[in-house]
Formats: structure tokens, sequence, C-alpha cells
């Protein structure tokens, strides 16, 4: 009667636009818009990292005192007992003249919470606002430096955001061995804190008799050599350079040894700093310090204008090119943690994806089988809509970027289930309509109008259903929560309206033809 | 044929009397729940790692697992004897969990239980999970909030759209479903994880689209029908749903089937709790949802006052809007 009425119409764009958005997923092209596979699928690790962001604030703390001290040096204001307690510092002036000059100076220093008790004795925080700040600072260059340290180890796709307030997660489908991923781990985690310090060469020689606490007091800190935990170095609390100042670092071979070291560049301000501090301390020691721990300690022979140095320890050709990628990506504002950890191998995500396609397409087969078996004509055109169902499925993910995982593919074979539902509800309507004599027309328009309150109200709970499911879900609950979705959604379309339409377009032939049994199975 | 025979169930139009049987099915599925609240609360549900913290390493090794030499090589270390090991799917792979996690990033526990296993045969790792306890609480947090939510959301909707007590029961034929299918996770000691978590909500989903497509029949059958005993109201609209209950529950069976037959053993405890829901889902909307009904006491003639009442103050409504609208032209 009417072939191209506008539900057919509909169905059939939607059928075409769903083919074409769905065929670069389905061949795996290169170019278009596909939906990807999940890490579950194809391998890889996926990470939930915790940063730690009270660090953040002691390592602000700590350059703040730095400036003092650079500045304090190099205007001669004499200060005493400068000393860094986790999130404050304190020290005294001893020149009241100064006061202003200082105050001046601090005052340029934003977000500082500045008392001085008996005037000249200074205790310096961070306001709260601050300190926020730099917690939300140190997440975000987290993410940053993170991100710049996978993209030099040459990975694939790496994916690294901020979740939440202080998690990172990180996704690497690249990782092939638990060895790659190892050190793929190892170079997120390096702190690759560089700081060049001061030898305390007045108490150096008592070393090995003073606590952590007493030489706290005298503002040194006692640190181990990288190479032997049994030597120890004085070194004044404050470091004169951090690894902020680097701007590059590059692996390179000792001339004598062919050890590998690191040299590294400074940035102009940092070659000032120490070319100015080498040049106040000839005859003394500097000593070059990372993460915590002493690499070399020379003697200063002069002054040292070029702004490069370089690290030497006992370092494999891997570890000097981590710690050197590390350097060049900005150190880790705030030591990260392991929160949550997956990790599949890729031979797992290839069997998953055979068992879970073996699975769909089996469970697709009975269900077109019993369809056609038990309402014949009936049948195909619910098939027809489940066909286009699973390609617009496919191909809406494919548009939003979506990532298919292992229980997104359980969401598809589930909507496979359940899709099918709406036209078992609308063709036993029209089956009992018939059975009670009415036309075939009459019998499908009614049949359509007494089953629509039943699918909307079902879909609608099943929706709201997979609504909070995607809310409260993390990774992979969201995938499945997503295909539940767009399942529903695209089955009010095809099963609805789509097979609506191709009823209406088959209704000459239905009514000259009327053999209920070959259209809807009624004997 | 039985298949003709099959087909002929739902060709005949026959009402059957499921609510005068109602209190025997009442009846079996309290005990049902009753006997899956004793699991739960005495065997208690087997936390995996997702809700717990811990990790879970799976191995494959070239030849059959030697299951026994890593339990004792596990057993020799501090750090491990508490590891359960366990076949996983085949012969040759293995899954271990640990109750610990580690927040290094560095050398973690996949790592050192690589190492330690070197003597054990050649072996791949798999796969390696971890949750820290931090994650593993936040989870469970969300879980129980999303379920909570979830059945809240249902309950306004359905008090919405049909009336307070089809909300109830249908709630309640929801807390009979999960109650079940819990039990049976307690009863066959599957690690509950996100993916259950998820099939749980599926369930929910699912059985509740089956009670509220009889429930929809109820409505018409009582706007429609001359019939004023509530019993006999829903005994036809149980009968002429039963059709497509009972298809569709099949074919969904099947599906889920294939997934619990072919789907590999990472999804099997996901498919198994929906073959387990889908059968309670169908048992449940067929016999018990309706029966709460009711057991509530709807009463079929207030609801149609109600519904003459509504109708009727909205045409007073209209007629004063009309009056009203007329008056300012």
């Amino acid at each position: 009667m009417n072939i191209f009425n506008y539900r057919l119409v509909i169905f059939l764009l939607a059928t075409i636009f769903a083919v074409v958005f769905s065929i670069p997923s389905f061949l795996q092209t290169d170019d278009g818009k596909k939906i990807s596979l999940g890490l579950d699928l194809q391998g890889g690790l996926h990470m939930l990292l915790g940063v730690q962001t009270p660090k953040a604030v002691e390592g602000k703390i700590k350059s703040v005192a730095a400036t003092i001290k650079y500045f304090s040096d190099n205007e001669e204001i004499l200060i005493d007992e400068l000393n860094i307690k986790a999130e404050s510092l304190s020290f005294i002036l001893l020149d009241s003249d100064e006061e202003m000059k200082l105050d001046t100076m601090l005052g340029e220093i934003k977000g500082l919470d500045i008392s001085k008790s008996d005037r000249l004795s200074y205790n310096i925080r961070l306001t709260e606002v601050e300190k926020e700040i730099v917690k939300d600072l140190a997440v975000s260059q987290a993410v940053e430096t993170i991100r710049n340290r996978l993209d030099q180890f040459g990975l694939a796709e790496p994916s690294v955001t901020r979740q939440g307030k202080s998690d990172i997660v990180v996704q690497l489908p690249g990782i092939k061995t638990p060895q790659e991923e190892q050190r793929a781990r190892e170079l997120i985690a390096k702190p690759a804190n560089l700081e060049l310090m001061a030898i305390d060469e007045q108490r150096s020689d008592q070393v090995y008799n003073l606590t952590d606490e007493e030489a706290n007091e005298y503002g040194d800190r006692i640190l181990a050599d990288s190479n032997d935990q049994n030597i120890k170095y004085l070194v004044k609390q404050i470091p004169i350079l951090t690894g902020s100042q680097v701007v590059d670092a590059k692996v390179a071979f000792d001339q004598q040894t062919n050890q590998p070291i690191i040299n590294f560049t400074l940035s102009s301000f940092g070659a000032q700093v120490f070319g100015d501090f080498t040049a106040k301390n000839i005859d003394k020691r500097l000593a070059v310090v990372l993460d915590g721990k002493v690499f070399s300690a020379p003697v200063i022979r002069e002054r040292i204008g070029g702004g490069s140095g370089q690290i030497s320890g006992n370092f494999t050709v891997n570890e000097a090119g981590n710690v050197a990628i590390a350097l060049r990506s900005g150190a880790l504002p705030a030591p990260v943690i392991m929160l949550e950890k997956r990790s599949v191998g890729p031979s797992l995500g290839a069997d998953s994806i055979k068992a879970s396609m073996v699975a769909l397409i089996s469970g697709f087969l009975l269900v077109v089988v019993f369809m056609v078996v038990y309402y014949r004509i009936a049948g195909i055109v619910a098939n027809i809509a489940l066909i286009t169902n699973i390609f617009i499925i496919v191909a809406v993910m494919a548009m939003f970027g979506a990532t298919l995982t292992l229980p997104g593919m359980a969401g598809i074979v589930l909507t496979v289930g359940m899709a099918v539902d709406a036209n078992v509800i609308i063709s036993e309507r029209i089956r009992e309509l018939l059975r009670q004599g009415k036309s075939i027309h009459k019998a499908i328009e009614d049949g359509y109008k007494n089953a629509m309150s039943a699918i909307l109200d079902a879909n609608i709970t099943t929706l709201l259903v997979a609504v909070i499911l995607y809310a409260y879900g993390t990774g992979p609950i969201k995938g499945f929560a997503i295909t539940i979705s767009i399942g529903i959604l695209a089955s009010m379309l095809t099963a609805i309206l789509g097979t609506h339409g191709i009823y209406e377009a088959l209704l000459g032939r239905m009514t000259k033809d009327k053999n209920l049994n070959k259209w809807f199975g009624v004997k | 044929m039985v298949w003709g025979k099959i087909m002929e169930i739902f060709k005949t139009g026959k009402t059957y009397s499921f609510m005068a049987k109602r209190l025997p099915f009442l009846g079996l599925s309290s005990i049902l729940v009753i006997a899956s609240f004793i699991l739960l609360f005495t065997k208690g549900l087997n936390l995996g790692i997702d809700f717990s913290g811990g990790t879970l390493v799976q191995l494959q090794y070239t030849q059959i697992a030697p299951v026994q030499d890593i339990r004792d090589i596990l057993a020799k270390n501090v750090k491990f004897d508490k590891g359960v090991v366990t076949k996983f799917g085949s012969e040759s792979e293995v899954v271990i969990k640990i109750p610990t996690s580690t927040t290094t990033l560095g050398k973690d526990i996949g790592d050192e239980i690589r190492e330690i296993l070197k003597p054990t045969g050649e072996f791949t790792v798999r796969r390696v999970d971890m949750v820290g306890p931090k994650v593993g609480d936040a989870l469970q947090e969300k879980g129980i909030m999303a379920l909570s939510l979830a059945l809240i959301v249902i309950l306004i909707y359905v008090s919405f759209r049909f009336e307070w007590r089809f909300a109830v029961a249908s709630i309640l034929a929801l807390v009979h479903d999960i109650s079940i299918a819990l039990g049976a996770i307690v009863l066959f000691s599957i690690d509950v994880n996100l993916d259950i978590l998820a099939a749980i909500l599926t369930i929910l989903g699912y059985s509740l689209n089956d009670t509220i497509i009889v429930f929809d029949r109820i409505r018409e059958g009582i706007n429609t029908s001359k019939e004023s005993e509530l019993t006999k109201v829903v005994d036809s609209s149980v009968s002429a749903t039963l059709s497509r209950t009972t298809l569709t529950s099949l074919t969904t069976f099947f599906v889920v089937l294939t997934l619990y037959l072919f789907g590999g053993e990472i999804i099997s405890g996901f498919s198994f709790t929906l073959l387990v829901g889908v059968i309670v889902g169908t048992y449940s909307s067929i016999f018990v949802a309706a029966s709460f009904l009711v057991q509530l006491g709807f009463s079929i003639s207030s609801y149609r006052a109600n519904e003459a009442n509504k109708e009727k103050r909205k045409k007073e409504k209209d007629r004063l809007r009309a009056q009203f609208e007329q008056g300012m032209v």
C-alpha cells in the first residue's frame, strides 16, 4: 500500500548511517572513527595512581627556602638558623635594618603566611588557599610529567588522564611483556629529584656521629652514597639548585671508564646561580644528589660558568636512559603510589575476543533461527531489526570513540537477547488480534498501539538502571552500561519504528495473500 | 511432536488460575529467600580483589600447571603464604590470589611472584590485577550506592506510572530475585568482583522488564475489562503474557547459556549469575510479583474510583480553564 512510509524511510536512513559508520570498526580500517579494543581485549597495562600531594607542599617550602637563601647571600643580608620543618620554615634575621628589603622580597612570593614572633624571628608557611593550589598543580604537573616520560619511552598511544582530586589513570595498550611493564612502571615512578647541594665542610668530619635530628638542627641533612649505603655525606639542607632548572639531559659515556653517565644542561637562571655559587666556594665540595642519594661529590676547582654538569654512578645503559628521560621531562612534584593495577597479556586478550565472538555469534544465530521458526516472516522482519540494532550499536560507539571491553561484549550479547523482546511483545499482540478475527491492517495498528506502553515502561526502567550503572561504575562497568543504553535506544528505533515501517510497506501483499501462518506463524 | 505441543501451549489463549495457588508459590519463594539469607550470613560472599583489595596473578604453563609446587613455594614465603592457588579454566592455567597489594610502582607483587616461581617451569604471565584497599572500599561503597539508588528510582518511576502497590510489589520481586541470585553466588563460591555487580544490576533490569510487562497487562485489564475481582484480572493478564514471557526468557536464556558455555573462564562468573537471574526472574514475574500485588490488598474498585476521580478533576480543570479563556476573550 504505502511502500515508502515515513517509518520505513527513517529506518532505512538509520540503517545506512549504521552500516557506513560501522564499516571502519568491522574491517578495522586505518582511517575513519572506529571502536578501539579495551585493554582487557587487546592486552596492556591499566593503572590508577595516587599523587601524594602533601609532599608537594613540602617541596614548595623547600624551594621558598632556597630562594630566601640565594637572595640573602646575594644581597648580603645576614640570616641565621634557616630551618625547614615539613610544612613550614623558620629563620632569624640578624640585621634589623634589612627588614624592609627582606619583607619586600618575601612579599613578591605569592601565598605565604608569614609570622614574626619577636619581630626578627620569621616563621613561614603556606596559606590554605596556596596549599590547595600547590596540591592541584602537583597533580596536573604529574600528569604532564608522566605523559612526557611515556612519550619518550616510545610506546604506542599511552593515555594519561587525571581522575578526581589526586588520582591519575595511566593506560598503556602497547605493553607486551612483564619486563617491559616493569620498566614502564619504574620510569613513571622515578621521582628524578635532582638537587645540587653544598657539603657542610665545617661539620663534615662528624657525619658518622650525628643523628638525623642533630643534623637537622644545624640545618644539615645526612645522605647516603648511591653505591655504598655506608658512606655518608653531610649536606646543607637547602639545595643550591633543583632539577626544575634542568633544561636538557642526555646519556653519554665517560671517556676513561666507558661507563654510561648523564650530562645535564641548566637554564640561564640556573647557570647564573650555579656560577655564583661555585665562584664563592672554590676548594669546597659540591654534592650531586638524585632522589636523596649522593651520586658524586667533587671538589670545586674553579667557577663553573657553562651551566652544565654530569651525574656519574654505576648506571646500566637502561638506567641512565631512564634517569635522562625523567630529568628531561621534569621531576614529579610529589611521589606517586599505585592504587590499582590491571595488566592483561596479549594472548589472554586474544582468547577473550575469540571466546566472546563465539558466544555472540552462536547466541545470535540461535535467536535468529528461533524467531523465523516461530514467527515465520514476522520473525524475519524482527531479525532485520536485530541486525540493524547491532550495526547501530557499533556505529554509535565508534562515533563516540568508545572502547569495547569484555563486559561491553557481554552487554551486546545481552542486548541481542533483549532486543527481540520488543518484537516478541508486538508479534504476540498482533497474533492475539488476528486470532480474534481482526483484519491484518487493524491487527498491526492495534498490536503496536497495545504493545507500546509495556515496551516503553520496560525500556525506560532498564535505561534508568543503565544510567545509574554508568554513573557509579568504573571503567569496565561503564562500558557495559554504555552498550546496554545504546542497545535499548537503538531497539526503540529498529524494533518499534523499523518493523512497523516494514509491515506497512508489506501490507498490500499481506492483505492479498491472507496466509496468516506464512506471515505470522498463526495456524 | 513435542515442538508442536510447545507451540500449542501459547496458542490456546487459555487462562490459568495462578492466583489460586499463590500461597504455595510465595511459600516456596520465602524458603528460597530465607535459605539465601542464611547462606549470605553464614558462609558469606566471597569478595574478590575488586572489593576486598589484593593481588591476582594468572599464569599459563606450557605443560600441566604444577599446582602443588606453586603452593609449596608460596607457603615458604612469609609475604605470600596466604596466597590461594586454583586451576583456571584449563589444566595448564592457574590463578594465584593474594590478599595484599603493594603501592610501589617499581617492583610489585606480580614481579616478585614471577621471580620466585621461576623454578616451577615455563609459564607466561597472562594477567596481573592489583587493587589497593582504598580502591576496594570505594568500589564497595559505590556498588551498594548503585544498587540502592537503582531500587529507589524504580520505586519512584513505577509508582508514578502505575500505583504504589505495583511499585512495592515489583521491588519485592526484585529483592526476591537478587537475594536468590546472591544465594547461588555464595553456594557456588563465586568470586564477587565488578562483573558480578554488573550481572546483579542486569538481573535487576531484566527481571523488572518482565514484571513491568505483566503489570502493564494487569493495568490494561483493570482499565478495559468489567471484571472487578483482582485475582481474575491477574490470572488472565499473566496468562495472556505467558507466551511472551516464556519466549523472551528462552531466547535470553539460550544467549546467556552460550555465553556461559563458550565465553571463557573470565566471564563464567558473570554468565552464571545471569543464568540464575534469568530463571529466577522469569519465575518471579509469572508467579511471585502479581502474588505480592494481591497480598498487598490492591483493590480494583478503589483504583477505578481513584482514576475516575482523577479524570473528573482533570475535566473540571479543563472546563474551568475553558471558561476562563472564554471569559478573557
